[in-house]
């Protein structure tokens, strides 16, 4: 009992704790300074209501717990069903559906739901790239947004200098990307786990700040800006044409819109992330893909088998890096800029967790897991400052509840027929 | 006597300050089993470990076939056709049976990236013969019938016997088992020296073995070498070794 009441008296000091300098104290702007002022007693008298409930619900909380499951429990998911949706078949229909209505969608959603499900696009093509690295060969690598620096200043800068268009760009950004995990991950592949962390973290800063003070090659901290939007075989999309190009709507005799050019490019993501899943899905299949799975599971049991353990981690490195060139151009076609603030190592973050989210190693997760964390933060803007903490929140439940991610996926395995 | 495949001489491996093994030589000929015992902690392992270049012996030579191995990368003398398991089992557990040997034939596919992603007929014959090949190793370790079970799942012997299959998997031409009868039963233990005996006599794979249990040493080999506290202590056949005072000293004591 004394330990329940320690528990729940510490329970309750940590709600005061946070809450009263996130809800309590606040801001002002009087003329050019800040002053700090406390909220309404109302608002304390709020926190101190928690902090009491808090303590109660700490002491009850075991005896609360044994009450229920005593009482005849809610109808809960039968356990076959959580099996059925890990499966790769399943999995498999569950996301044709989901491409049948992401090929729908621009054609009904408004300008602004198209809009974000092209940057919804963007990461789950990210994410699917670092679920290679990550999920399959199970190396922890945080500097992956160095590779998507990486992709979207190659179509930059060749835009920029030598008028370079989209699609020449798009090969060559991914090759560039490739080059630079393969450059990266000859030396530090032979790191494991917490340092191979740390080193990538150290390469994904070390290419934001040389794209930062390479001033004359990249314009520093202004970026890059008037790059070139992608055309459709030559035709642009914006209301009057370069010299020498024609524009989507003369060439077909329609009105200009300017939603033509957003769904255009929205299209144009969903083309790139169905490559990607087509990639994926053969890799799975492939030697490579279970040489993936083995050295994560026993390199040195690889090892003993004649497989050249950097090799195959390399080829991930580099395979993965691919794909976040491929999404580093597009970025850069889409907005038009690139500027290295793109590319701190929050977004390597959030990448991050959205392959820890979505369940190491599937696809279906991935995807659900990019809508997840893209679409929340949109939908809670009214929530302005409080919109990250939700965030955080949400995170610490998630991994709580369900550590193996949204929905994980159970491999495709090769049976042998008789 | 056939030619000599495997032959060591003067190899030491030193730990900082505390010497594992020290001076041990070896001599296997083709097509032959040979075993390795001594007391625990007697080096048998490190030696191992030398021979498949999980470790760089300090001094010594490693010679394959005449061509000198010491201080190769692992995965490079494995390539060469030395390649060995362990005490403790490695399977790929969350992997089934079948794909563990599939994984262990990955350099012998020769499947280039694009044939694989495009399927094409190449990529599929490949694949089929691996398929092939793994059955059929399967089928002469007895374990057909497990073979789409996650590996984790089998039995310890089973398990076992997977492992060595696995190695066949490599075509390999020294096969190296660290005490493959560690926790099997009798009747296991005979299926054991059966296999074993079946992959040098059809197979023509040269065993090297660590093993405890006397009765299958004796059995089996046709050659024994005896290390004690890192140093060579005996060298024979099982009848030699049997007879040898030094050897009856260092697993009894002093009398």
């Amino acid at each position: 009992m004394t330990l329940h009441l320690r528990t729940a008296f510490f329970s309750a000091l940590l709600v005061i704790a946070v809450a009263v300098p996130v809800f309590g104290l606040k801001l002002t702007t009087v003329g050019i300074k800040v002053e700090v002022h406390g909220a309404e007693a109302s608002t304390f008298w709020i926190i101190a209501a928690c902090a009491v409930a808090m303590f109660f619900w700490q002491l009850v909380r075991t005896r609360l717990a044994a009450g229920w499951a005593a009482s005849p429990s809610l109808p809960t998911i039968p356990a076959g069903a959580g099996n059925f949706f890990t499966l790769p078949s399943t999995q498999r229909y569950i996301i044709i559906g989901l491409v049948l209505v992401a090929l729908a969608w621009p054609f009904f959603g408004s300008r602004g739901a198209v809009d974000i499900a092209t940057l919804i696009l963007i990461y789950v093509m990210l994410g699917l790239g670092l679920n290679i690295v990550v999920g399959l060969a199970g190396l922890l690598d945080l500097g992956y947004v160095g590779f998507y620096a990486v992709g979207a200043y190659t179509y930059a800068l060749l835009s920029h200098y030598y008028g370079f268009g989209f699609w020449l760009s798009l090969p060559i950004a991914g090759a560039m990307a490739a080059l630079f995990g393969f450059l990266l991950g000859f030396p530090v592949l032979r790191l494991r786990g917490d340092y191979l962390a740390i080193v990538t973290l150290g390469f994904g800063e070390i290419i934001r700040l040389l794209l930062r003070n390479m001033t004359e090659l990249t314009g520093g901290p202004n970026g890059i800006s008037g790059i070139d939007k992608p055309t459709l075989f030559g035709l642009s999309f914006d209301r009057r044409a370069a010299e020498g190009m024609q524009t989507f709507h003369e060439f077909f005799g329609v009105d200009y819109a300017s939603i033509n050019k957003v769904i255009f490019l929205y299209l144009i993501a969903l083309l790139l992330v169905l490559l990607t899943l087509f990639v994926i899905n053969r890799l799975l299949r492939m030697p490579i893909g279970r040489a993936w799975e083995a050295l994560r599971e026993d390199e040195i049991a690889c090892r003993a088998l004649g497989m050249n353990p950097t090799v195959i981690k390399l080829s991930a490195f580099t395979i993965g890096a691919t794909f976040a060139g491929f999404a580093g151009s597009f970025f850069a076609a889409r907005q038009g800029l690139v500027s290295p603030e793109s590319f701190t190592f929050i977004e390597s973050a959030i990448i991050l967790a959205i392959v820890v989210l979505g369940g190491m190693g599937s696809q279906l997760g991935v995807i659900l897991a990019a809508i997840v964390m893209i679409l929340l933060p949109e939908l809670m803007r009214e929530f302005s400052e409080y919109r990250m903490l939700m965030f955080g929140a949400m995170m610490v439940l998630m991994m709580i509840w369900r550590p193996q991610g949204l929905l994980p996926m159970q491999r495709p395995h090769l049976e042998l027929k008789r | 006597m056939s030619r000599p495949i495997l032959e060591v001489s003067g190899l030491t491996m030193r730990f900082g300050g505390l010497l594992a093994v020290n001076g041990v030589g070896l001599t296997v000929h083709d097509k032959q089993v040979v075993s390795m015992i001594g007391p625990n902690g007697a080096g048998k392992t490190t030696v191992f470990n030398c021979l498949t270049g999980f470790y760089q012996p300090t001094s010594g030579e490693i010679l394959l076939d005449g061509e000198a191995i010491q201080g190769l990368p692992g995965h490079k003398i494995a390539r060469k056709g030395v390649v060995r398991t362990f005490q403790n089992v490695r399977l790929f557990k969350d992997m089934t049976a079948v794909e563990n040997l599939l994984v262990a034939q990955h350099r012998h596919l020769n499947t280039g990236f694009i044939s694989g992603l495009l399927k094409t007929k190449a990529f599929r014959e490949s694949e089929h013969e691996a398929m092939d090949f793994a059955a059929h190793w399967l089928e002469q370790v007895n374990l057909t019938d497990i073979a789409n079970r996650p590996a984790g799942t089998l039995a310890y012997g089973q398990q076992r016997r997977l492992e060595i299959a696995r190695c066949m998997m490599t075509r390999p031409r020294i096969l190296m088992l660290d005490e493959p009868a560690a926790g099997l039963n009798p009747r296991e233990t005979e299926d054991l020296k059966a296999l074993i005996g079946m992959l040098r006599d059809t197979h023509g794979v040269t065993v090297l073995l660590i093993e405890h249990d006397m009765k299958l040493v004796m059995s089996i080999s046709d050659h024994i070498v005896v290390i004690n506290q890192g140093c060579p202590l005996a060298d024979g056949t099982p009848e030699q070794i049997r007879d040898n005072p030094d050897v009856i000293k260092a697993y009894l004591g002093e009398a």
